[in-house]
């Protein structure tokens, strides 16, 4: 007895109110976002750095990187950012259902189920892409130690060093790879973070107009990711 | 028997589908200006800046519901901004020594 009202009183109490005015849930995420905010500055700052400071120039945009295949990838995961807001305003309504006939439509309306599987779907894809972009790339010879001797990289490299930026190679590759790397790893972890909640919580219906906080916090966390490729794609691939 | 918790979506509902077009267009401007169009590098590195953090914005201020959030909450997103930008300068100026 005296056990039972030690657990009660230890428990925290649900919903918890914070100074923050939401569900402690979604302020964790938010919290941890702001500490990701600056892990990815300290990347980014580095590469600005490492990039602009030194006296050899970087390679030109496109010339070694394939810009029309992460062109797609950003199309993925913007796609994929859309289809996760239309998952929390389908179950803020109520639709746990995958698709339904709407009177007088010709579309399905898409519930939960669907936007759902739509994001996991465009996660996995981003992941499949970049996984082919880094098989090629060390396939032509770009490795994160720059470009390989005796590859199709680094013979274009020795007969235009200014365009592919031959003096610089190494700090590219390693930039490159830690950055767009980490970044893969953030879209891996949600991915399967996804594939949990769907076999979990979001078949089985558990989730309802009530209570979707776990949809809410994973959507943060998604669009989070969505913003820093927004930012990578610009500072890598264009720039 | 506890009291789930509601996610607060008490204000109008944002055109989604307006934000995906936005965000598909500015990409499409995007990778344009870098590779086809004829504008000075300091000029083309200035703009596209600019759109990716426009871009950066609207998914922060929409889908992340930024732009509904209490102060309170758009805080904690907006603190280590300035953190980042010291940190950033304080690495510059380090490298400039």
């Amino acid at each position: 007895m005296q056990t039972q009202t030690m657990t009660d009183a230890m428990r925290p109490p649900f919903p918890a109110e914070t100074g923050a005015g939401v569900y402690s849930n979604k302020l964790g995420m938010w919290v941890f976002l702001a500490s990701d905010v600056m892990f990815f500055t300290a990347l980014i700052g580095s590469y600005i750095v490492l990039r602009f400071g030194m006296s050899s120039p970087w390679a030109q945009p496109g010339a070694v990187l394939n810009v029309p295949l992460t062109g797609l990838n950003t199309f993925l995961l913007i796609c994929s950012s859309v289809s996760m807001v239309k998952a929390y305003a389908a179950i803020a309504d109520g639709k746990k259902y995958f698709l339904r006939k709407v009177p007088g439509k010709t579309l399905q309306d898409g519930g939960l189920k669907f936007w759902m599987l739509i994001t996991i779907i465009c996660g996995a894809g981003f992941v499949g892409v970049q996984m082919v972009e880094y098989i090629k790339l060390v396939g032509h010879g770009f490795t994160p130690a720059g470009f390989r001797e005796g590859s199709l990289l680094a013979e274009h490299a020795l007969a235009d060093p200014v365009k592919y930026g031959a003096g610089a190679a190494g700090m590219y590759g390693s930039t490159f790879f830690t950055m767009t790397g980490f970044h893969g790893f953030h879209v891996t972890c949600g991915v399967i973070s996804m594939l949990y909640l769907y076999f979990t919580k979001v078949l089985p219906e558990k989730y309802s107009a009530q209570d979707y906080r776990g949809i809410e916090v994973i959507g943060l966390y998604w669009h989070f990711v969505d913003l820093v490729w927004i930012i990578l794609f610009t500072i890598v691939y264009l720039i | 028997m506890t009291t789930p918790a509601q996610p607060t979506a008490t204000h109008v509902r944002p055109n989604y589908m307006l934000i995906w077009l936005y965000l598909f267009v500015m990409t499409i401007a995007e990778v344009l200006l870098a590779f086809e169009l004829p504008v000075s590098r300091n000029l083309k590195l200035i703009l596209l800046l600019v759109m990716a953090i426009w871009k950066a914005m609207l998914v922060a201020l929409y889908f992340m519901h930024l732009k509904f959030e209490r102060w309170r909450l758009r805080v904690i997103f907006l603190v280590p901004l300035p953190l980042a930008a010291i940190l950033v300068t304080a690495v510059i100026m380090e490298k400039l020594r």
